[in-house]
């Protein structure tokens, strides 16, 4: 299931820096890619609209590299779903 | 005409804290915050749950029916806060006077409960029209507007909006307009009211909000909390204040302003140095007789480090004799008003010798390595002591005052 989900992450922050999508690679952090608060602000705002799920601001802040984004988004993907399955 | 010595003569103030004078410092002295659970909206869907806020105001109170139908709660607590200052002045209003009289309000964001309220009805409940008296309602000017009208002043009128620096500008510009012998009396100050539900939402999209209480400088710090109030100053030429008898709490002596130029929410330390420079040159006084700062200290981790570096960067060897304390962790961060907020916090601390404390603290931060009042509030008699606010977009105000 990685792959689809890592690639989307990937895409929602090329899109959201404006950066081409072949620039930003799993072991990118958010500050090699000129990512500043601000942009990490729209970034989480992308996506959490695009993932339909809510980032709480201390898992936000632990955030340095674009592979823990991807798993922190899975993380929040796979619990809504599963509290969707469950209801 | 020659720069006038300029002093406070009137206080007026409604606040978490307190709804005037005496309870607010009451509190500010016990170190006692006013921050708890929100309870004036529906906060369930905000990630952030504790706010500042006014509690047990009834406005009926204050305002007549028709009256209040023209307020928002912004402009209310304008209202409330000047007719205080005013009272306590003893000041007498001729109608020369009136003329002589100006009126400088800070407000970031105006009426926004009303504009929560009345967009929610066309975009929410597709309602054909919205309320009459939406937009007096909502200009961040209201609060000027109305204080003028109730007091039959017709003076130069404004309000400035500076997001977090808002009143510390509008009450510099009244102080130089006093200074300058532009006006003969001024009353400044500012007001905001942030607790309406679109507004709370736009906050947590910052993720600045502190999910606890705000620690400015403690090492422990999640953030900013909002809080609501407003409050006024009466500026008046010392000469004429004496004159007349009047007590006057302390003078203000200087304003200094800068901007960062750099990044629209991250602050410099650059920008809040040179408004500390530029308010003790415009004072004339030196960096040595600055006993305490009401620092901007909003318990945000970026914020209190890069403060803590500005005041060094300013003070130098001075900066570790001087005593430092964001009031900030009682009565929250009130936007427009807490520099209005704050000036009274530190006018009263000029006036009664005795500092707030930095609520809420626990753990010292290297970064912040200033002496921060933690927690106790310390009687020491002062002789100037300045006031800071750094708005997001890099605006700096910084306003100087020294005991009479």
């Amino acid at each position: 299931m990685s792959d689809e989900l890592a690639e989307k992450v990937q895409s929602v922050i090329a899109a959201s820096k404006r950066i081409p999508r072949e620039r930003v690679s799993l072991d990118n952090t958010l500050e090699d890619l000129g990512l500043d608060s601000l942009d990490q602000l729209n970034l989480l705002f992308a996506l959490e609209s695009d993932f339909n799920i809510s980032i709480p601001d201390e898992e936000a802040k632990s955030i340095r590299t674009v592979r823990e984004m991807v798993e922190g988004v899975r993380k929040l993907v796979t619990g809504a779903s599963g509290a969707t399955s469950a209801a | 005409m020659a720069p006038r010595r300029v002093g406070i003569t009137g206080l007026g103030v409604i606040s978490a804290l307190g709804h005037d004078i005496a309870s607010f410092w009451n509190a500010l002295v016990a170190g006692r915050p006013a921050i708890a659970p929100i309870t004036s909206i529906d906060v369930s869907n905000v990630r952030f749950q504790n706010g500042a806020e006014v509690r047990d105001y009834d406005p009926g109170r204050h305002f007549e029916p028709a009256q209040a139908d023209l307020l928002d709660r912004f402009a209310q607590f304008a209202l409330v806060a000047a007719r205080q200052a005013v009272r306590g002045s003893g000041l007498v209003f001729t109608p020369e006077l009136r003329q002589r009289t100006a009126i400088v309000t800070g407000s970031s964001v105006g009426g926004q409960s009303t504009q929560d309220a009345q967009f929610l009805e066309v975009y929410g409940r597709h309602s054909p029209r919205v309320h009459p008296l939406t937009i007096p309602r909502i200009m961040p000017n209201a609060g000027a507007s109305h204080i003028s009208m109730e007091l039959g002043i017709c003076g130069p009128a404004l309000t400035v909006s500076t997001a977090c620096a808002s009143s510390n500008h509008a009450i510099g510009q009244a102080f130089w307009m006093v200074r300058d012998g532009a006006v003969e009396l001024a009353i400044a100050g500012g007001s905001e009211t942030p607790f309406s539900f679109g507004f709370l939402k736009a906050w947590e999209a910052m993720r600045v909000v502190a999910p606890d209480t705000c620690r400015p400088f403690s090492r422990d710090r999640r953030g900013l909390i909002l809080g609501e109030g407003a409050a006024m100053l009466v500026l008046e030429p010392l000469e004429r204040a004496r004159a007349r008898g009047a007590a006057v709490y302390a003078e203000i002596v200087g304003f200094g302003m800068s901007s960062d130029g750099g990044h629209i929410t991250t602050p410099s330390t650059d920008g809040p140095a040179r408004a500390m420079l530029a308010a003790l040159g415009d004072g004339n006084i030196s960096a040595e007789a600055v006993g305490y700062i009401n620092a901007h200290g909003t318990g945000t981790a970026n914020n209190d480090s890069t403060e803590t570096r500005a005041i060094r960067q300013a003070f130098g060897a001075h900066a570790g004799k001087l005593a430092v304390s964001s009031t900030k962790s009682m009565h929250g961060h009130a936007l427009g008003a807490a520099g209005a907020l704050e000036a009274v916090a530190t006018v009263l601390a000029l006036r009664h010798a005795t500092l707030p404390p930095t609520a809420n603290f626990t753990t010292p931060d290297p970064q912040c390595d200033l002496d921060v009042i933690p927690n106790q509030s310390r009687a020491t008699e002062i002789g100037c002591a300045l006031s800071n606010a750094f708005a997001f977009g890099g605006l700096n105000a910084v306003l100087a005052f020294r005991r009479v």
